[in-house]
C-alpha cells in the first residue's frame, strides 16, 4: 500500500501545495459570496454575485480534485472540501474575512480577481498541463470577475459621499491583508523553480499596476503599507475561518461517510 | 417559480388608465376568443390590465423571496456538486424574477413601485415561501413537490392571452422541470444512502406535502376570479390542475420509496384519479394573511436586503448622472 502511494505520488509536496493554495483561494471566497444570494442590493447583483461564486465553486472542484489526484492520498474534491482542519485550508486571509458589506465584498472582489488574472495567464504555460487547462477556463472567468468588480469599485468611490466612505473604508481594512499574496515563502521559490507557476511575489508590481489606476479614477486613497501580516496560506487563519468551516463542513462532519 | 393559484387581492395597480370603449372591447373579446395574443401596445380593458399586473408581480415577488428558503442551504450544502446546483437553482429563480418584473413593466407599472408594494407587505407572493426549510432534504423536496407543482400552474400560462407573460413563462417553465427533475434525483441519491438520510426525506416530504397542494388555490367553487378564465389569463381550473399534480406524484412517491401523508390517498377506479383527503383552508389563508412561521422573516429579510443596498443604488444613479455631466461638459 506504501510502496502504491509513493509510486502514484510524484508531485512534490510544494506542488500540492501550491495547488491547494489556488483551490482553497477558490473555495473560501466561494463560500463568502454564496451568502448574498438573496439578499444583494438589487437582483441583478444578486444574480452576478451568485455567478460569481459558481464560477468559484467550479475551480474549487477541479482544483482539489487535482490537488488529492497529485497527493495519491485518494481523496475527491469534497473530503479536501469538507473533511480537513482548519490548519490544513490554506487560502489567504482575505478571502475568509466576513462580506460586512456591498462595498467590501466589491473591493475584495476587484483585488482578488485582478490578481488571478495575472495569476492564471502564467499557470496557462503550466508545465502541469492539468494545471494549465483548470487556468485557460479560470482566465475567462476571471477577466469577468475583474470587469464585473472594477465597474463597481468605481461607481462606489466615485458615487456619493456615503458610498466613497464606506468603499475607502472597505480598501482600508482590506489593504493590508493583500501582503499576503506577495509574501515570499519556499513553496513558491521551488514551484517557480519546477516551471509549474510563478511564485506570486512575481506578480506584485504588473498587479500594482493594474489595481492603482482603477482605485485612482474610482477617488479612493491607497493606503500606506504596514507592518501588518497574515497568515492564512500557511494555515494560521483569523478568528473568521472557523465559523465559516463550522457553517460549510456541518453536513459532512454531521453525517458522516453519507453521500449526496 | 411560482403563481399559486393565488387570486388574493393586493391593493390598487397604478399606471395609465384607459378609456373603455365598446368597440375596442368588442375588438379584443374577438382576438381572445380566436385563440390570439393581447400585446402590450394593444388596447385592453382597465380590469384585464390590473389583473395581469397582480398576476405577474406576484409570481414575479414569488420568484424573488423564493430565493430565501433554498438559498438558506447553499452555505450548508452536503457537496461541491449540490452547492453548484444549488447555487445555480437560486440564481435561475432571481433571473425568473427579473423578467417577469419586465414583463409587468410592459403593463405601465415600474419595478420600483412594485417592490415597494412587496416590502410594504401590501402585495404577495406564493404562501408556499412562507415555510421553513430545516433539513438538506428540503431542497430536494422543493425541487419535486413545489417546483413539480409550479409547473403544473404555469404550463397553461404558456399559452395566455398577454403575449409578453406567456413567452416569459415559456423560459420560465422549462428551466423549472429541470429543478424538478434535479431535486427528484437529490432525492433519490438520499434514499439509496443511510437510514438517517432516508428519515429525512421523509420528514421534509411530510412537512411539504400539503402546503405543495394547496399551491393551487381554493376550490373553484370558492374561487373569486371568474373574469380569469373569460380573459384567457386561466385556462385550466385549480381543481383540475390539482388532481393532475397528485395523479403524478403518487407513483413518483413510489419509485422514491416514500409515503406521502394522507391515510385517505387511495385510486379511485371510478373517477379514474386518486382521491385525497379534504384540505385545512384554514391554514392556507392562515398563511396568507401574514400568520405562517416564515411570513416575518421573510419579509424582514427582503427588507434588509433593499434597505441596507439603498447607497449601492444610490451610488449608482449618481455616478451615472457624473458620467453623463462630464461627457455632457466634454462634448
Amino acid at each position: 500500500m506504501a510502496a502504491d502511494m509513493t509510486q502514484q505520488n510524484t508531485a512534490t509536496a510544494e506542488h500540492i501545495e501550491y495547488v491547494t493554495r489556488l483551490g482553497d483561494n477558490a473555495l473560501i471566497l466561494g463560500q463568502r459570496l454564496s451568502e448574498w444570494c438573496g439578499h444583494a442590493p438589487v437582483i441583478e447583483e444578486d444574480l452576478a454575485l451568485a455567478n460569481i461564486a459558481l464560477d468559484l465553486v467550479g475551480q474549487a472542484r477541479l482544483l482539489l480534485t487535482h490537488a488529492g489526484k497529485l497527493e495519491g492520498s485518494g481523496r475527491d474534491e469534497d473530503q479536501m472540501a469538507f473533511l480537513r482542519v482548519e490548519r490544513d485550508y490554506r487560502n489567504i486571509t482575505m478571502m475568509e474575512v466576513p462580506n460586512e458589506d456591498f462595498g467590501r465584498s466589491t473591493v475584495r472582489n476587484f483585488l482578488f480577481s485582478t490578481f488571478q488574472v495575472l495569476l492564471w495567464e502564467r499557470l496557462v504555460q503550466s508545465s502541469d498541463r492539468e494545471l494549465a487547462a483548470i487556468a485557460a477556463k479560470s482566465l475567462k472567468e476571471a477577466r469577468y470577475h475583474l470587469n464585473h468588480s472594477a465597474e463597481w469599485v468605481i461607481r462606489l468611490g466615485d458615487g456619493t459621499a456615503v458610498s466613497h466612505d464606506k468603499t475607502q473604508a472597505a480598501l482600508y481594512y482590506l489593504w493590508p491583508y493583500t501582503a499576503e499574496l506577495f509574501a515570499a515563502n519556499p513553496t513558491d521559490e521551488a514551484v517557480s523553480a519546477a516551471g509549474i507557476g510563478p511564485a506570486w511575489s512575481e506578480l506584485e508590481a504588473a498587479w500594482e499596476a493594474m489595481v492603482l489606476p482603477v482605485l485612482a479614477e474610482a477617488t479612493l486613497v491607497v493606503p500606506a503599507r504596514t507592518p501588518f501580516k497574515s497568515y492564512g496560506k500557511f494555515g494560521r487563519h483569523s478568528e473568521h475561518m472557523g465559523h465559516l468551516l463550522a457553517t460549510m463542513q456541518y453536513m459532512q462532519r454531521t453525517y458522516p461517510g453519507a453521500s449526496w | 417559480m411560482y403563481t399559486q393559484s393565488l387570486s388574493v387581492p393586493d391593493g390598487e395597480a397604478k399606471g395609465p388608465r384607459k378609456v373603455e370603449n365598446p368597440e375596442y372591447l368588442a375588438e379584443f373579446n374577438a382576438k381572445i376568443d380566436a385563440g390570439g395574443f393581447i400585446e402590450a401596445k394593444d388596447w385592453m380593458p382597465e380590469a384585464y390590465r390590473k389583473t395581469l399586473v397582480r398576476q405577474i408581480s406576484q409570481h414575479a415577488h414569488s420568484e424573488i423571496v423564493g430565493m430565501l428558503p433554498e438559498g438558506n442551504w447553499i452555505t450548508r450544502a452536503p457537496s461541491l456538486k449540490r452547492k453548484a446546483i444549488l447555487l445555480a437553482k437560486v440564481q435561475d429563480e432571481g433571473g425568473h424574477g427579473l423578467y417577469l418584473y419586465a414583463a409587468a413593466e410592459t403593463l405601465g407599472v415600474s419595478r420600483d413601485e412594485l417592490t415597494e408594494a412587496l416590502l410594504s407587505g401590501k402585495a404577495k407572493y406564493s404562501s408556499i415561501f412562507n415555510y421553513p426549510t430545516l433539513n438538506w432534504a428540503d431542497i430536494g423536496v422543493i425541487g419535486w413537490l413545489v417546483d413539480g407543482a409550479a409547473i403544473m400552474n404555469q404550463i397553461p400560462l404558456c399559452k395566455c392571452s398577454y403575449g409578453p407573460y406567456a413567452r416569459a413563462m415559456v423560459r420560465v417553465c422549462k428551466e423549472e422541470s429541470f429543478h424538478q427533475r434535479q431535486g427528484y434525483d437529490l432525492l433519490l441519491q438520499m434514499m439509496k444512502g443511510t437510514e438517517e438520510q432516508r428519515e429525512m426525506v421523509q420528514d421534509a416530504v411530510n412537512r411539504w406535502w400539503l402546503p405543495s397542494i394547496m399551491m393551487f388555490g381554493p376550490h373553484d367553487r370558492d374561487s373569486i376570479h371568474t373574469e380569469t378564465a373569460r380573459w384567457g389569463i386561466k385556462r385550466i381550473s385549480n381543481d383540475d390542475l390539482r388532481q393532475k399534480f397528485v395523479d403524478a406524484t403518487v407513483k413518483q412517491a413510489e419509485v422514491l420509496g416514500i409515503s406521502l401523508p394522507d391515510p385517505e390517498l387511495k385510486w379511485n377506479a371510478e373517477r379514474g384519479h386518486y382521491d385525497f383527503a379534504a384540505i385545512d383552508w384554514d391554514e392556507f389563508w392562515n398563511v396568507v394573511g401574514g400568520h405562517g412561521q416564515c411570513n416575518v422573516d421573510r419579509l424582514a429579510a427582503r427588507n434588509k436586503a433593499w434597505n441596507d443596498g439603498a447607497w449601492v443604488r444610490e451610488a449608482a444613479t449618481a455616478h451615472a448622472e457624473k458620467m453623463a455631466a462630464r461627457e455632457k461638459q466634454a462634448a
